[in-house]
C-alpha cells in the first residue's frame, strides 16, 4: 500500500490496522450484490478522487463554526477540521474523566490498557468498518472512570472545508464508560464548502455495568457530502444506552448501529427521524443482538420521505438461545409525499429463544386527509397544517430527548427543512 | 398416572411417520443423469409436439447455465441432478373407464391415504386427478365438468389435445428461465394438471388433485397451469403425502395461475410429505414455484397448510397487474424436529385500487428452523394500493428458531403498506387456565395452536379443514415444553 508510509507504524494498533487493510483489499466497497446494501449503492460517490490524507492547513474561526454547534449550554467540544483536530476551537478535560483525541491516546503509555481492552474490539470486520480502522488516524477518546456523572454534554464535530477537491474523512470515535457512570454525547458531520466529501466514521461505543450512555447524531449536512455511519455498542449489565439519529441532510447517508447486550436487564434504544427530500438517500441499517435473559430493546424510527428522495430501514433484531425473556420491539414508520420517493423496508427478526417477546412493525402511508381538512376548516393553512402533522408524526422519538436545547434545534431544523414557522417548540 | 410433557415429548419423537408406506407398482423409470437427450426422450414418452419439445430443451440450457440458489435461510446437503432419474409413471398406463379397472394395489394405497376415490366422489363431490409418480392414472367427474366446457385434465393430455390454450399461457408466469428450479422443471416435467374455466363459468365443485412421490430415487418435477378465463371462479385444492424413505427426495414443482378480468382463483394446499425421522435423517426437498397473474378485477388467493418436507422452499407469488385486482395469502407452516422452512409470499402491485392481504402463522417446535420471507412491492403506477401483512411465529421449546425476513418496497405516494410481527410461546397462564378448568395440558395446547391457526384454517375449504387440522395436531403433539 502506498499510504503505509504515512501511517504510524510504532503504534499499538499497528497489527489491527494491517490486518484491516488487508480485509479492505480482499472484499472492497460492498455493491449491491451484498444482502446489506441491496438497496445502497454506492457507486455515485465513489466516482469523485477523495484524498484520504489532506495536507493543508486550514484556518477556521469560531465564528464560521458558530451556528453549527449547540451553545446555549455548556458542553466539551472536540472539533476537528478536515480530519485535524483543532484545539483552538475544542474544549477538552483530563479531570476526573478524559476527553480528549484518539490520536494522543493512541501516542500516550498511560492509555494503552484501554486501547489494547477496547479498540476495534466491538467494530465487525467488514470492509467499510476496516477501511476506517486502516486508514484512520484521529478522533475522539473518551473515557469516564467509575461512578462519574459527567455534567456537561460533549459534542464531537467534524467539519470539512472543501480546500481539498474531494476530500475522504475517517474519523474513529472510542467511548468508554466504566460502571455507574453517565455521559450524554452529541455528534455531527458538516461541510462547510460545497466540495463533495465521503465520511466514513466508526464509533465503538463500552457501557459499562449500570451506566448511562445518551447518544444524539445531528445530520443536516450539506448535499455534496456524503455518511457512512458506523456505530457499535458493547453494554454490561443493567445499562441503558440510546442513540437518536437526525437524518435531514447530506446526499447519502448510511447509519450502522449495531447493539450487542452482553449482560442481563440491559436496556437499549434506538430512535430516529429522518425528513429528506431532493434527491437524498437515508438508509437506517440496525442491529440489536439479545446475548443474555431479561433485556429490553426499542427501536422506533419515523421517515418522511419527498421529491426524488428515498429511504431504507432495515432493521435486524436477533435473540440467542440464551437470551430467554427478551422484550424487543421495533416500530418503522413512513410517509410518502411524492410519487418520485421510494422506500424500502426490510424489519427482520431472527429468534431462538422461545419465551421472548418480540415484534414488529411497519407502515407506510401518507397523511391524515381528515385532520388536514380539520384543521384547515379551522383556519390552519395548508403548509402549516402540513407541517403539524409531520412534527406529530415524528413526536415519539422526540420525546425520549433528554436535553431540551437538542430538542429546540431539531426542531428548528425541521421547522426550516418544511418552510415554516410555527411560533412554538415541540 | 399423570401425561406429563416428558411423556408428550417422548412419544412425539419416537413417533414414525404415519403415513410411510411404500406401493409396489412396476415403474417405468429412466436412468438416472440428465442431458439433452433425457429432456428430448421425456418429450417423445409424452407424445409432445415438436414446439415442446423445443421449449423444454430452451428451459434445459438457461438451467446449465445457472447456479443453484443460496440465500434462502436453510441448511442440506445440494441434490445431485446427475444422480436422479427424472422420469418414472406407473407401468401400465391403461384408460380406466372405472375404479374396478386400476390395480387394486394403488387403491389400495388411497384407502391408507384415507382418499379412496369412491369415499371421495361420494363425500364431497371432488373431482379428483391422481398423480402417482408424475402420470394421472385416474381423472373422475371429467363428463360433469366437460358440460360446463371446463378443461380438467394432465398436462400431457392437455398438451396433446389443447395446444392453443398451452402454448398461450405456458411459462408466462413463471418464464423458463425464472430461477434454477423452474427452469429444471420447465426441462424435465413429467405431468402434472391443467385447468380451463371458460368465460363466465363457476366451477361447481372443488377440483383437486393428490400427489403422491413414489418410487425410490425419483425427483418429481409436477407442472400446473391453471386459467380462469373472464368472469370464472374456480377452487382448487392440492394435497400430498408421500412414503416413508431415507435418501432425500427433490421435489421442484411449478405452479402458474392465471385469473383473467373478473375472475377468482383459490388455490389451497395441504402439503404433509415425509419431513425425515427425528434425528433429521431424510425427508423431502420441497423447492416449488408458485405464481399466479391477476388482470382487471380478479382476484387470486393462495391457502397452504405446510407441516411436511424437510426442506421447503415456497413463495406461491401474486402479479396484481389489472386494477382493482387483489391478491391474498393465508399460510401455516409447522416445523418439528430437524424440518426447515423458508417459506413466504410475493405481491407485486402493478395496476390501480390494488390490494393484498398477507397472513402468515409460522410454529416451530423440536430443532426446526421456520423463517418468513416476504416481498409487498408497489410500482409507482399502483395508486391507492394497499397491503396488510401479518407474520405471527410460535415458539415451542428452546432450540428450535423463528425468522421474519418481510422485504416492503414503496414507490408510490397513495401507497398504504402495514406490517405486523409477534413472536412468542404458548403462555404459562393460558395453559394454566385451561388446565384449571379441567382440560389437560396436550389439549390445551391442540386448542390454543388451532386458536392461533384459526385465520387462516378458515379459508381452507371445508373438506381440506379438518384434514389440515387433524395434521397440526399429528405434526405438533408433545412438542410443547
Amino acid at each position: 500500500m502506498a499510504f503505509e508510509n504515512l501511517v504510524d507504524v510504532e503504534s499499538p494498533i499497528h497489527d489491527v490496522r494491517s490486518e484491516a487493510i488487508k480485509t479492505f483489499e480482499d472484499e472492497g466497497f460492498p455493491s449491491k450484490r451484498n444482502e446489506d446494501w441491496k438497496y445502497t449503492s454506492l457507486n455515485s460517490i465513489l466516482k469523485h478522487d477523495y484524498s484520504v490524507f489532506p495536507k493543508q492547513e486550514n484556518h477556521t474561526e469560531y465564528r464560521d463554526i458558530k451556528k453549527y454547534l449547540i451553545n446555549d449550554i455548556d458542553s466539551y467540544k472536540i472539533i476537528f477540521i478536515d480530519g485535524k483536530y483543532s484545539s483552538h476551537l475544542s474544549q477538552t478535560t483530563h479531570e476526573g474523566i478524559d476527553v480528549c483525541l484518539m490520536s494522543s491516546a493512541l501516542a500516550k503509555p498511560k492509555y494503552r490498557p484501554i486501547i489494547e481492552n477496547y479498540f476495534n474490539k466491538a467494530a465487525t470486520k467488514d470492509s467499510i468498518s476496516s477501511l476506517n480502522t486502516a486508514f484512520s488516524q484521529e478522533g475522539a477518546y473518551i473515557h469516564i472512570p467509575k461512578n462519574k456523572l459527567v455534567e456537561k454534554p460533549i459534542q464531537i464535530v467534524h467539519f470539512s472545508t472543501g480546500n481539498e477537491s474531494a476530500l475522504m474523512l475517517q474519523p474513529r470515535n472510542l467511548i468508554v464508560v466504566d460502571e455507574n457512570s453517565h455521559v450524554q454525547i452529541i455528534e455531527r458531520h458538516q461541510s462547510l464548502t460545497e466540495n463533495p466529501v465521503l465520511t466514513n466514521c466508526v464509533t465503538e461505543i463500552f457501557a459499562g455495568k449500570r451506566s448511562i450512555v445518551d447518544y444524539y447524531k445531528i445530520q443536516n449536512d450539506k448535499q455534496s457530502a456524503s455518511l457512512i455511519d458506523n456505530t457499535f455498542i458493547k453494554q454490561k449489565d443493567e445499562s441503558h444506552a440510546s442513540v437518536h439519529t437526525f437524518s435531514f441532510g447530506g446526499n447519502l447517508t448510511r447509519n450502522n448501529l449495531s447493539f450487542y447486550q452482553e449482560g442481563e436487564r440491559i436496556d437499549s434504544t434506538l430512535k430516529g427521524v429522518t425528513i429528506i427530500g431532493d434527491k437524498q438517500h437515508v438508509d437506517h441499517n440496525t442491529l440489536v443482538h439479545h446475548i443474555e435473559p431479561n433485556c429490553e430493546s426499542h427501536q422506533d424510527y419515523k421517515g418522511i420521505f419527498g421529491d426524488r428522495s428515498t429511504g431504507v430501514f432495515n432493521g435486524k433484531v436477533l435473540v440467542n438461545k440464551e437470551a430467554q425473556k427478551t422484550n424487543a420491539f421495533q416500530s418503522n414508520n413512513n410517509i410518502l409525499l411524492t410519487d418520485k420517493a421510494s422506500i424500502n423496508t426490510k424489519p427482520q427478526l431472527e429468534i431462538f429463544a422461545d419465551d421472548v417477546k418480540c415484534s414488529h412493525g411497519c407502515t407506510i402511508g401518507q397523511l391524515d386527509e381528515d385532520a388536514m381538512f380539520y384543521m384547515q376548516s379551522r383556519g390552519i393553512p395548508e403548509k402549516e397544517a402540513r407541517a403539524l402533522l409531520m412534527f406529530a408524526f415524528s413526536n415519539n422519538v422526540m420525546n425520549s430527548v433528554k436535553i431540551p436545547e437538542i430538542k429546540q434545534r431539531i426542531t428548528k431544523i425541521i421547522a426550516n427543512k418544511l418552510g415554516v414557522n410555527l411560533g412554538f417548540d415541540l | 398416572m399423570k401425561y406429563t410433557e416428558d411423556d408428550l415429548r417422548e412419544e412425539l419423537k419416537t413417533k414414525e411417520y404415519e403415513y410411510g408406506f411404500y406401493t409396489d407398482i412396476e415403474s417405468d423409470t429412466f436412468p438416472v443423469g440428465l442431458n439433452e437427450d433425457v429432456v428430448r426422450a421425456i418429450s417423445m414418452k409424452k407424445e409432445e409436439p415438436e414446439w415442446m419439445t423445443e421449449w423444454r430443451l430452451e428451459a434445459y440450457r438457461y438451467w446449465e447455465s445457472m447456479i443453484e440458489p443460496e440465500w434462502a435461510n436453510v441448511n442440506y446437503k445440494k441434490p445431485d441432478f446427475q444422480g436422479i432419474s427424472y422420469y418414472s409413471a406407473p407401468n401400465k398406463k391403461p384408460k380406466y373407464e372405472s375404479l374396478d379397472e386400476v390395480d387394486p394395489e394403488l387403491l389400495d394405497t388411497f384407502k391408507k391415504l384415507g382418499i379412496s376415490l369412491d369415499e371421495q366422489k361420494m363425500l364431497a363431490g371432488v373431482a379428483m386427478d391422481v398423480v402417482v409418480d408424475s402420470v394421472s392414472v385416474a381423472t373422475s367427474f371429467k363428463k360433469s365438468l366437460g358440460e360446463k366446457g371446463i378443461i380438467f385434465c394432465s398436462i400431457s393430455e392437455a398438451i396433446r389435445e389443447h395446444p392453443a390454450l398451452v402454448k398461450k399461457y405456458l411459462g408466462t408466469v413463471v418464464p423458463q428461465r425464472d430461477n434454477f428450479y423452474a427452469a429444471l422443471n420447465s426441462a424435465v416435467f413429467s405431468d402434472g394438471s391443467f385447468c380451463y374455466i371458460p368465460k363466465g363459468v363457476r366451477c361447481p365443485m372443488e377440483l383437486s388433485t393428490y400427489f403422491r412421490i413414489n418410487q425410490a430415487g425419483t425427483g418429481q418435477f409436477e407442472r400446473t397451469l391453471l386459467i380462469a378465463d373472464e368472469g370464472s371462479y374456480v377452487s382448487y385444492l392440492e394435497g400430498c403425502t408421500a412414503p416413508s424413505r431415507d435418501e432425500n427426495q427433490l421435489h421442484a414443482a411449478v405452479v402458474e395461475l392465471i385469473a383473467l378480468d373478473d375472475a377468482e382463483i383459490k388455490y389451497s394446499t395441504v402439503q404433509n410429505w415425509y419431513p425425515g425421522n427425528a434425528e433429521g435423517k431424510g425427508g423431502v426437498y420441497n423447492f416449488v414455484t408458485k405464481r399466479g397473474i391477476c388482470e382487471k378485477n380478479a382476484k387470486i388467493s393462495w391457502t397452504q397448510v405446510e407441516t411436511g418436507s424437510a426442506i421447503t422452499w415456497k413463495y406461491p407469488s401474486c402479479i396484481l397487474k389489472g386494477d382493482n385486482s387483489v391478491g391474498e395469502f393465508y399460510s401455516i407452516a409447522v416445523t418439528n424436529n430437524y424440518q426447515q422452512a423458508d417459506t413466504g409470499t410475493k405481491m407485486i402491485h402493478l395496476g390501480k385500487n390494488t390490494k393484498s392481504t398477507i397472513i402468515s402463522k409460522g410454529i416451530s417446535a423440536g430443532h426446526s428452523q421456520n423463517s418468513y420471507r416476504g416481498l409487498v412491492h408497489i410500482s409507482a403506477r399502483a395508486d391507492n394500493a394497499r397491503n396488510f401483512s401479518q407474520c405471527d411465529s410460535l415458539l415451542m421449546g428452546n432450540a428450535c428458531g423463528a425468522h421474519t425476513f418481510p422485504y416492503i418496497e414503496a414507490k408510490n405516494k397513495s401507497a398504504k403498506v402495514e406490517h405486523e410481527a409477534t413472536t412468542s410461546k404458548i403462555g404459562e397462564d393460558q395453559i394454566f387456565y385451561c388446565n384449571q378448568r379441567g382440560i389437560d395440558t396436550e389439549k390445551a395446547i391442540a386448542l390454543i395452536v388451532n386458536g392461533f391457526s384459526k385465520e387462516v384454517l378458515n379459508k381452507l375449504p371445508m373438506e381440506f379443514a379438518v384434514e389440515a387440522q387433524k395434521l397440526l395436531e399429528i405434526s405438533l403433539e408433545g412438542s410443547v415444553g
